[in-house]
């Protein structure tokens, strides 16, 4: 199959949107069951604490919201999200290979090298 | 105030948000970290780990639809990046290690040069002068759906400048975080002079690279409060979904006027109070 630009946007702008419905979803699932269980007052969000350590690593995000916990199913919702720009380079970077636009394929590779960098120094 | 109150009092604030960011073109972002701070009394560092996470919200879900005008331009866009991200990384940094009241400030400004740049003209500048030699080394060219002469030809010009102003749209978004579309079109359609609507839709795809490289750290430092990202980041993508169906239709002119009231009172707001605190 031929790979042009417009083809390769169209497939990225699909990705992307599916992502997100799927991250939204997943939030709205979790906003539901944090809804039901929080009733009590408003949480004070007026000085900055910091969440706790097991709704900051992806790893423990997972474990617990696998474990029906409302607040890390809403934090998985969000790193799906946060992942689908991440995929968009992805894909640019395979769709630039297949058109064998090398020069593209290695500025791609850069930017997703930066984005690693972030997600990986950080945690 | 109860939990469910709170939150459907921040999910309907994040809808009109989302709906008069994608009207007029300046993102959700942007008015929803000054709502939380001054409405509902949030920390500033929630309010912008919140902000970030609907930021890409917002450029994903619109993605499709941009693509779709075949207006987008996925080269320059990915090598501007470069630029964007490693600006937000520096952002990123930076929150951590400036004052909030600095932060307020310099939110402020950028609230005030927004609403400025909402009501500018769209100059058209493209085609005025030479292409320079790294754009055509990169190839930072392409064509766009014309009038009735067919599709139109452009190239871009001035790419260092243009670099560096995307360095410190990153910078911004990664600080304050917003999708800091102002600056990125600001850089495209005045710096490097492309075609308006090829830097708004480009720009668009952007936000979404640049906000999620700050938003691992954010996470990572306990910025990200589930219980006020879930409505926030919900309300500002239902709304601005909604947003760009309206804009098809209607004509903002008017609506463009008002929000850019709207922001410039929050913008003073933000500037007010945070030279106060330093007092």
């Amino acid at each position: 199959m031929q790979v042009t630009d417009q083809k390769l946007e169209v497939a990225i702008g699909r990705m992307l949107q599916t992502g997100v419905l799927l991250a939204a979803a997943v939030v709205l699932l979790g906003g539901i069951l944090y809804l039901l269980h929080e009733t009590g007052p408003r949480p004070d969000y007026s000085h900055f604490h910091g969440e706790a350590n097991a709704l900051r690593s992806p790893a423990d995000i997972a474990t617990d919201a696998f474990r029906g916990d409302a607040r890390s199913i809403i934090q998985l919702g969000l790193l799906l999200l946060i992942a689908t720009p991440i995929a968009r380079v992805i894909l640019a970077a395979v769709g630039f290979l297949l058109e064998r636009d090398r020069l593209y394929f290695w500025v791609s590779l850069i930017v997703l090298a930066v984005l690693l960098y972030s997600l990986l120094h950080a945690f | 105030m109860s939990t469910p109150e709170f939150s459907l009092g921040i999910l309907l604030s994040s809808i009109l948000a989302g709906l008069l960011g994608s009207l007029t073109g300046l993102g959700g972002g942007v008015v929803i970290v000054p709502v939380l701070t001054i409405l509902f009394h949030v920390d500033i560092h929630y309010a912008i780990g919140a902000s970030l996470v609907s930021v890409i919200a917002t450029s994903s879900g619109a993605a499709a639809a941009y693509v779709r005008e075949g207006y987008s331009n996925i080269r320059i866009g990915m090598f501007l990046e470069i630029a964007t991200t490693i600006g937000a990384l520096f952002g990123a940094w930076l929150t951590i290690r400036v004052p909030t009241h600095a932060i307020g400030i310099i939110f402020g400004v950028v609230l005030l040069y927004s609403a400025y740049a909402s009501m500018r003209m769209k100059h058209n500048l493209h085609g005025i002068g030479m292409p320079d030699a790294l754009a055509t080394h990169l190839r930072m060219s392409g064509t766009m759906p014309g009038g009735d002469d067919g599709p139109e030809s452009y190239v871009a010009q001035r790419v260092p400048a243009g670099f560096s102003l995307m360095f410190l749209a990153g910078s911004l978004s990664g600080l304050l975080g917003i999708g800091s579309g102002a600056v990125k079109v600001l850089a495209m359609d005045q710096a490097m002079r492309l075609p308006f609507k090829v830097s708004t839709t480009t720009s668009n795809f952007m936000i979404g690279v640049t906000a999620a490289a700050s938003a691992g750290i954010y996470l990572s430092r306990g910025y990200i409060a589930p219980g006020l990202a879930m409505p926030v980041m919900l309300g500002v993508l239902g709304g601005s979904l909604v947003g760009s169906k309206i804009l098809v239709h209607a004509e903002v002119r008017t609506l463009r006027i008002i929000f850019a009231f709207v922001i410039v009172a929050l913008g003073l707001e933000m500037l007010v109070n945070s030279i106060r605190g330093i007092f």
